[in-house]
C-alpha cells in the first residue's frame, strides 16, 4: 500500500489512461520535460514519449482550440491550463466550440475531452494565480464541470472525465494538492461523474462544499459536532451535472443548509444550489439557506487572501446562525 | 514566376563578449555619463534582484518573485531611451526600466510581496506588471492609437518574453500596430526559454523578430546583452515612433541566469553547460571591460558602487518591511467609482471579522 497526494493521484491517472488508451495524448505549456509546474505530469513524458506527452506552444487558444480538431478525430486529448487564471485566452473556443459541437452537428461530430487546471487561493500565489471562477464554466451548455477534494476522487473522477464522452473542464484545488496522503489503488476504477460525496453523516444542519473549502468545512463540521451541533457534509465534486437529489435529500432530512465556497458570490455556483432548494424543499426548510463565499472582489493579492477565504470561523459563526431559528 | 517580396532581418552590437567594440561605437556614447549611468543601473537592478531572491527564500517576501539576471541590459537599455512622456507598458521583469521611470524598489517588493500598492507608483501612465501573457500587447496599441488620434509626439515601449510571441494577442497588436502605423516599440526578451519550453519548441521561425515583417512592421535583432547596441536600435526605433513613421518589433537576444521564477526549478531542464555558456556572455562584465578600458570606471569606483547599492537597497528592504498589511476594507475600495450597495453590506462583514479568518 503507497499513500499518495491529490496532484500524485492525478499523475497515477493520467498515466493509467496512457498506458490502456492510445488515443489519450496530454499537452500543454511546460508538461513535458518540466512535467508541470506543479508536476502533474512527472514522468509522463520520459515514460511515454513526446509524441503523446507534448509541450504546446505558449497559447491557450491553441490548447483548446486544436482539443477541438484533435478530439473530432476521436483522439483524446488532455489539456492542461498552467492555472486558472489563464484559460480565458481559450475561452472562446470552449464556449464556441468545444462546448457546442455536438449539438451543431447533431452528433456526428462531438468533444470527448479533458482541460485540466489548478486552481483556487490560499498558496501566496501572485495576482492571476488564485481565482476560482467554476461559475463561468458550468454556465455553459454543453460543460462538464469537476472538482475533487480527495487523492482517491481525483483518481476516480478523472478517468470518469477522461473516459467521458463529451468535454470536461477538471479543476484541482491547488491548496489541497499535498495536504493529504490516501491509498490510491491504481485499478482503473473510475468514480462516476456527476454524483455528489457524503463526507459526514449528521442530522442538524447540512454543509455543502466543494474542492479546497472541503478543508475547512470539515474542521467546522467537528468545532461545531464539540459544541452539539451535528452536521452533515457533501462534497459536491462535480459542479455541472449537479447532483441535487443527494443534497436535497440531506436537505430535507436536516432542514438546514449552508453552502460553502471560495468563488465570489454573486452568481456562483452556491446561488444554484440555493434556488434549486428553494424550489425543491422550500417547505422542509427550518432555516434561510445561507452562504459562506469569497466576496464579490477581485482575489487580493496574497496579504490578504485570507480575509477572503471562507474560513473555519465564519463558517460557524453562519451554522450558528442558522441554527438559532427554532 | 516573379519574386513579390524580399526581406531580412539585421542583428545589431557594438561590443563583444569581452567588451571590445566591434564596428564604430553610437554617438551617444561620447557622453560619458551616460555609460556610467548605464553601468550603475545595470548593477544596481542586478543587486537589488539578488537581494529579492533572498528575501523570498527567506520567507521575509513570500510569493514569488520573477528575476531579470542576465538580461538587465534590455530593460536598462531601452528604459533609457525612453522619454518621461513615453508610456512603459512592462510585462514581468522590467525593472532596470522600472527604476529609471521612478518606480521605486519598494513599489516592486510591495508588488511581489502581495500588496497591490506595489502598482501605485509615481510613474503616473505607466502600466503595472502584466501577468497574464501577451495581453498587455494589445494596451500598448491602444495607448499608441491615444498619442496618435492627440498629435502628440509620444511612444510606447512594450514588452514580452520568446514564449509569449506564440500568443494571440502578441500576433493581432502587431498586426494593428503594422496596419494603422501606431507609435509603439515592441521590445521582445528573448531568453531562450519560456519557463521550461525552450526558444526552438515554440515556433519554427529561425528569429522572431521577423514576426515583425508578416505586419509590415521593422524587425531587428539586438545583442540582448550589448546595452550600447540595446540602447542605440531603441532610440532609433522610439524616434521613428515619436516623428510618425511607425513601430517597431526588437529582438533582444539573451539568456535567463536565474530560474524562471522562485517557484520554479531550472535544473530540471537547463543543462549546465549551457549555462555555463550563457554567463560569458553576461552584460555587466563586457560593459565594465570596456568602460575600464576607457580609463572611465576602476574598482575603487566599483565598490563604492557596490556599497550605495546595498545602502539604497537595505532602506528599500525596510521600508518594505515595515510596510504596514493594508486595512481588510481595501479589498472592496477600488473596485468602482462608487461601492455598490451589496459590496458595501460585503464590505461591512468582512471588516466586522476581522482577524477571524482561522
Ligand atoms: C496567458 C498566460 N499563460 C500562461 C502563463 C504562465 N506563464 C507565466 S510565465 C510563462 C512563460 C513565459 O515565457 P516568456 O514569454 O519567454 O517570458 P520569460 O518568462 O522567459 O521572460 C508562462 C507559461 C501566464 N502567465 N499567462
Ligand atoms: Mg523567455
Amino acid at each position: 500500500m503507497t499513500e499518495i497526494t491529490l496532484i500524485e493521484a492525478v499523475t497515477q491517472a493520467l498515466a493509467y489512461e496512457l498506458d490502456h488508451d492510445e488515443n489519450v495524448l496530454v499537452f500543454g505549456e511546460d508538461v513535458g520535460k518540466n512535467g508541470g509546474v506543479f508536476r502533474a505530469t512527472d514522468g509522463l513524458q520520459a515514460r511515454f514519449g513526446e509524441d503523446r506527452v507534448m509541450d504546446s506552444p505558449l497559447a491557450e487558444s491553441l490548447i483548446a482550440g486544436m482539443s477541438v480538431g484533435m478530439a473530432s478525430q476521436g483522439l483524446k486529448p488532455v489539456a492542461e491550463f498552467q492555472f486558472m487564471g489563464f484559460i480565458y485566452p481559450g475561452f472562446n473556443q470552449i464556449i464556441n466550440h468545444i462546448a457546442r459541437l455536438r449539438n451543431r452537428t447533431r452528433g456526428r461530430l462531438t468533444c470527448p475531452l479533458v482541460m485540466r487546471a489548478p486552481f483556487g487561493g490560499g498558496i501566496r500565489a501572485p495576482e492571476h494565480h488564485s481565482e476560482s471562477t467554476e461559475a463561468l464554466f458550468a454556465h455553459i451548455p454543453g460543460m462538464k464541470v469537476v472538482i475533487p477534494s480527495s487523492p482517491a476522487r481525483a483518481y476516480g473522477l478523472l478517468l470518469a472525465a477522461i473516459r467521458d464522452p463529451d468535454p470536461v473542464l477538471f479543476l484541482e484545488p491547488k491548496r489541497i494538492y499535498r495536504l493529504v496522503k490516501q491509498d490510491v489503488p491504481d485499478n482503473g476504477i473510475a468514480i462516476p461523474m456527476g454524483q455528489s460525496f457524503i463526507l459526514r453523516e449528521g442530522s442538524d444542519i447540512t454543509l455543502v462544499s466543494w474542492g479546497a473549502s472541503m478543508t475547512e468545512t470539515l474542521k467546522a463540521a467537528e468545532q461545531l459536532a464539540t459544541q452539539g451541533i451535528n452536521a452533515e457534509v457533501i462534497d459536491v465534486a462535480t459542479i455541472k451535472p449537479l447532483d441535487m437529489d443527494t443534497i436535497q435529500a440531506s436537505v430535507e432530512k436536516t432542514g438546514r443548509c449552508v453552502i460553502i465556497h471560495e468563488a465570489a458570490r454573486t452568481c456562483g455556483v452556491g446561488a444554484e444550489i440555493a434556488a434549486t432548494l428553494a424550489e425543491r424543499s422550500l417547505l422542509s426548510l427550518f432555516a434561510p439557506i445561507q452562504r459562506v463565499t469569497g466576496y464579490d472582489t477581485v482575489m487580493p493579492y496574497f496579504r490578504l487572501e485570507k480575509h477572503y477565504l471562507p474560513s473555519v470561523a465564519r463558517i460557524v459563526k453562519t451554522v450558528k446562525q442558522t441554527m438559532e431559528f427554532a | 514566376m516573379t519574386e513579390v517580396a524580399r526581406f531580412s532581418i539585421q542583428h545589431t552590437q557594438f561590443l563583444d563578449e569581452n567588451g571590445n567594440p566591434t564596428q564604430a561605437l553610437p554617438a551617444f556614447c561620447d557622453n560619458h555619463e551616460l555609460l556610467v549611468h548605464l553601468y550603475r543601473t545595470m548593477f544596481h537592478t542586478r543587486a537589488f534582484d539578488d537581494k529579492a531572491i533572498k528575501l523570498q527564500r527567506t520567507g521575509k517576501m513570500g510569493g514569488t518573485y520573477a528575476s531579470s539576471l542576465g538580461q538587465e541590459a534590455i530593460f536598462v537599455g531601452y528604459g533609457s531611451a525612453m522619454q518621461e512622456t513615453d508610456v512603459l507598458v512592462p510585462y514581468y521583469r522590467d525593472y532596470g526600466a522600472m527604476f529609471q521611470r521612478g518606480i521605486t524598489m519598494v513599489d516592486i517588493l510591495r508588488y511581489w510581496g502581495g500588496d497591490e500598492q506595489g502598482n501605485h507608483f509615481a510613474a503616473k501612465e505607466d502600466f503595472p506588471i502584466c501577468v497574464p501573457i501577451a495581453s498587455q500587447c494589445l494596451h500598448a496599441a491602444g495607448v499608441a492609437k491615444a498619442f496618435q488620434y492627440r498629435k502628440q509626439s509620444r511612444a510606447v515601449v512594450v514588452t514580452i518574453g520568446d514564449g509569449g510571441t506564440s500568443e494571440g494577442d502578441f500576433y493581432e497588436a502587431l498586426n494593428v500596430a503594422g496596419d494603422w502605423k501606431l507609435p509603439v516599440v515592441f521590445v521582445i526578451n528573448n531568453n531562450q526559454w519560456a519557463i521550461s519550453v525552450p526558444r526552438a519548441a515554440q515556433t519554427g521561425a529561425e528569429t522572431l523578430a521577423q514576426k515583425a515583417i508578416a505586419a509590415g512592421i521593422t524587425g531587428e535583432q539586438v545583442d540582448g546583452n550589448d546595452v550600447i547596441a540595446m540602447r542605440h536600435v531603441a532610440d532609433r526605433a522610439l524616434e521613428r515612433a515619436r516623428n510618425g513613421e511607425g513601430p517597431t518589433v526588437i529582438e533582444a537576444m539573451t539568456y535567463r541566469l536565474c530560474d524562471h521564477t522562485t517557484s520554479d526549478d531550472a535544473k530540471r531542464y537547463v543543462n549546465a553547460s549551457d549555462l555555463e555558456a550563457a554567463w560569458a556572455k553576461e552584460p555587466l562584465v563586457r560593459l565594465r571591460h570596456y568602460l575600464a578600458a576607457q580609463g572611465l570606471w576602476d574598482d575603487t569606483q566599483e565598490e563604492q558602487l557596490r556599497l550605495d547599492c546595498r545602502e539604497q537597497i537595505e532602506a528599500a528592504v525596510q521600508e518594505y518591511i515595515n510596510t504596514p498589511t493594508q486595512p481588510i476594507s481595501s479589498m472592496f475600495d477600488y473596485h468602482y467609482a462608487e461601492l455598490p450597495l451589496e459590496l458595501a453590506r460585503q464590505r461591512h462583514e468582512a471588516v466586522e471579522l476581522g482577524g477571524e479568518h482561522d
